[in-house]
């Protein structure tokens, strides 16, 4: 990856690193703390679960992972750069290069088939048509829909949009795949695939992913959990294979 | 993002809501058509009057007493009026004059038996008639006897002849003009309207000696027309003939002309004048329609960022800077507005070619002024696209991705 952001940076750390981050909501007395001094760190190809109730700060969290928002206060660190630094604009290069985002309710642009839905992040990184078209091919074949390319959402079942957009968050490569309820929308037998696929490209491709979860059945494909109870991280437990 | 990307992203935005981007639009189209359709028109008839009136003779000059005619009826009365004297200096003394006219014109009621007509009656010589180019219909010109001895004949317009005879004949008859009773000696052929807008052939002429004596009681004349010979520059003769008069009347150096020689082009100013400050301020009230038609593609602009808000969400996240989706949105405004433009163009010239047609005049296209309406649609797109744009490059991503 030609990213200038990494080329300092030794391999060897953490990918990710919470220290101390806290994000408040409002000003004053009536302020919430979504997330209060949390501290934990992920290391490059991991698969880590998040779980907790309703308005315990996952997806808070999530989005300070996706560098769409910074901390209040605390640093984040992504591959040893203090994200909470950075300009909005450097952020989204950040994200053009080195994120992967999968969302509860699919987010495919409409009325575009599912070629052009994956091709979408390779647009913004420039890589030119021809390029973009193969790239996309390979990503839609990795989600085992070679033969759907030219459908549009809307000729698609729920468990096939959301493998649409697996394959637009790892058609770029990225080095984090965060996945806020993927399966939010799904039914078991669908949540089961997905769940399937993102273990088996964080197994073959050491792709690190982070998941926001309700249910434990889906909590358990990933190797790690993390617990949030009311922005603070209550329970962060690392387990051996098939826990 | 690559500008053909934006492009391409546009025009499907655009296509996957054809009625709607008709509708929004058509401002646009209006507002150019209806631009392109009063320029072209406004040209169209500046052309045709120009025209008409270099036919009637671009080599002739008019020379008034009082000052230059700074609009309709701004001569002044207070100065002397010429002498006929004056006419035959002009004649005798500059080159290149192919004739020159002493003219003098007064209101009359021409009565022939019961039937009686209110017209205007000029006193002048046969030159009048070749430097204005008219010709006879019927019967003869006077004599120079007739023009020396102020012998009561005359030659009737068409409209006077018609009045007066219906279909009979005029020539050889006598009628009366006011008091004076003249003999018809031959009718004029039909010149129709003016360019000015007045009846051409609502005239009688006589001789000018017969005017001044048994009409007006003095020697004065009114107006002296002169004409250059071909290729003789009607500025030449212009300057010669100020210089002379100003020689005749006594006008000390520093002091101000009290008459005025006016040729063709200045009337064609004048008037082409009038018709452009009309074709202006028709084609400015169209551009009113214009940027109404630009509100038009703010509002719907407006409609699809609010629309897409979870696109931009997903785009934002995906990578886009603010900047990207600002070029998207605003490119997206211009194309929409620029085709109205194109579509407008297409309505204006079809619109002025018929419009041509039906009131004769003259088709012409103006290269310029469609390439400027062009511009300005796409002008409008860039304005009124600008703020829509901007709302959208400025969402806050997690807002927007989680938007109903
Ligand atoms: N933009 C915001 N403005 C104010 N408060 C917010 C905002 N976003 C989140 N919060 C608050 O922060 C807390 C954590 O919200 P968050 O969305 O992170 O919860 P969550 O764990 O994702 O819940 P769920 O499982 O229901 O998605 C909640 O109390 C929420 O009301
Ligand atoms: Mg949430």
């Amino acid at each position: 990856m030609g990213d200038p952001m990494h080329a300092k940076c030794p391999v060897t750390r953490n990918l990710i690193e919470f220290q101390g981050v806290t994000k408040r909501y409002g000003k004053g007395q009536a302020a919430i703390r979504a997330l209060d001094g949390i501290d934990f760190s992920i290391s490059q190809g991991e698969f880590v679960a998040v779980m907790g109730p309703s308005g315990s700060g996952k997806s808070t969290c999530m989005n300070i992972l996706g560098c769409l928002d910074t901390p209040s206060s605390g640093t984040y660190l992504f591959d040893g750069v203090a994200v909470g630094s950075l300009s909005q604009d450097q952020r989204a290069i950040l994200r053009r290069h080195c994120l992967g985002f999968i969302f509860q309710g699919f987010n495919l642009l409409s009325r575009t088939s599912a070629l052009e839905n994956v091709e979408l992040p390779l647009i913004y990184r420039k890589v030119p048509v021809r390029e973009r078209r193969r790239m996309a091919h390979k990503a839609l074949a990795a989600v085992g829909l070679e033969n759907w390319c030219h459908h549009t959402p809307g000729e698609l079942s729920g468990g096939q949009q959301q493998r649409v957009a697996i394959a637009r968050a790892i058609v770029s490569e990225p080095r984090l795949l965060l996945a806020d309820e993927p399966t939010g929308n799904l039914d078991t037998v669908r949540s089961r695939e997905i769940m399937e696929m993102l273990a088996g490209f964080n197994r073959d491709q050491g792709l690190t992913i982070v998941m926001v979860t309700h249910e434990t059945e889906m909590a358990a494909y990933a190797a790690r959990r993390i617990h949030f109870l009311d922005g603070h991280l209550v329970d962060n437990t690392q387990e051996t294979e098939g826990a | 993002m690559m500008f053909w990307e934006t492009y391409l992203l546009a025009q499907r935005a655009i296509r996957r809501n054809v009625l709607r981007s008709s509708l929004t639009v058509l401002g646009i189209v209006i507002g150019v058509a209806a631009v392109i359709a009063m320029v072209t028109l406004g040209s169209g008839a500046t052309a045709k009057v120009t025209g008409d009136i270099s036919k009637l003779g671009s080599n002739m000059l008019h020379v008034r007493p009082g000052q230059g005619m700074r609009g309709p009826g701004g001569a002044r009365a207070s100065a002397a009026p010429f002498k006929v004297e004056d006419a035959d200096a002009i004649e005798h003394t500059v080159a290149g004059l192919m004739a020159v006219a002493p003219t003098v014109t007064v209101a009359r009621q021409a009565i022939s038996g019961s039937a009686n007509w209110s017209t205007s009656v000029t006193g002048t010589t046969p030159a009048f008639l070749d430097i204005k180019g008219w010709q006879l219909e019927e019967g003869r010109s006077f004599t120079p006897g007739e023009v020396r001895s102020g012998k009561a004949v005359c030659l009737l317009g068409q409209t006077v002849k018609k009045q007066l005879f219906e279909n009979d004949a005029a020539t050889g008859t006598a009628i009366r003009l006011g008091k004076i009773a003249f003999k018809v000696i031959g009718t004029l052929k039909e010149k129709g309207q003016s360019s000015f807008g007045t009846d051409q052939d609502d005239i009688v002429i006589i001789p000018l000696r017969t005017l001044q004596r048994r009409m007006k009681g003095n020697t004065d004349v009114s107006a002296i027309m002169v004409s250059a010979d071909d290729g003789v520059s009607t500025e030449t003769v212009k300057a010669d003939i100020e210089r002379l008069m100003r020689e005749r009347r006594g006008i000390k150096p520093n002091a101000e002309d009290d008459f005025n020689v006016r040729d063709m082009k200045e009337i064609i100013d004048t008037l082409t004048g009038t018709t452009k400050v009309l074709t202006a301020l028709l084609a400015s009230v169209a551009g009113v329609s214009l940027l109404v038609g630009g509100i038009g593609i703010m509002n719907i602009m407006m409609v699809s960022v609010t629309e897409r808000t979870r696109e931009i969400g997903t785009r934002l996240a995906i990578g886009a800077l603010a900047r990207d989706v600002l070029m998207q949105f605003l490119v997206e405004s211009v194309v929409l507005s620029s085709f109205g433009g194109v579509i407008g163009i297409v309505f204006g010239l079809s619109a002025a070619g018929i419009g041509a047609n039906l009131i004769g005049v003259p088709f012409i296209f103006k290269p310029g002024i469609v390439a400027c309406a062009f511009l300005f649609s796409g002008a409008v797109g860039v304005v009124f696209g600008y703020f829509p744009a901007r709302r959208a490059a400025r969402l806050d991503p997690i807002v927007a991705l989680r938007y109903e």
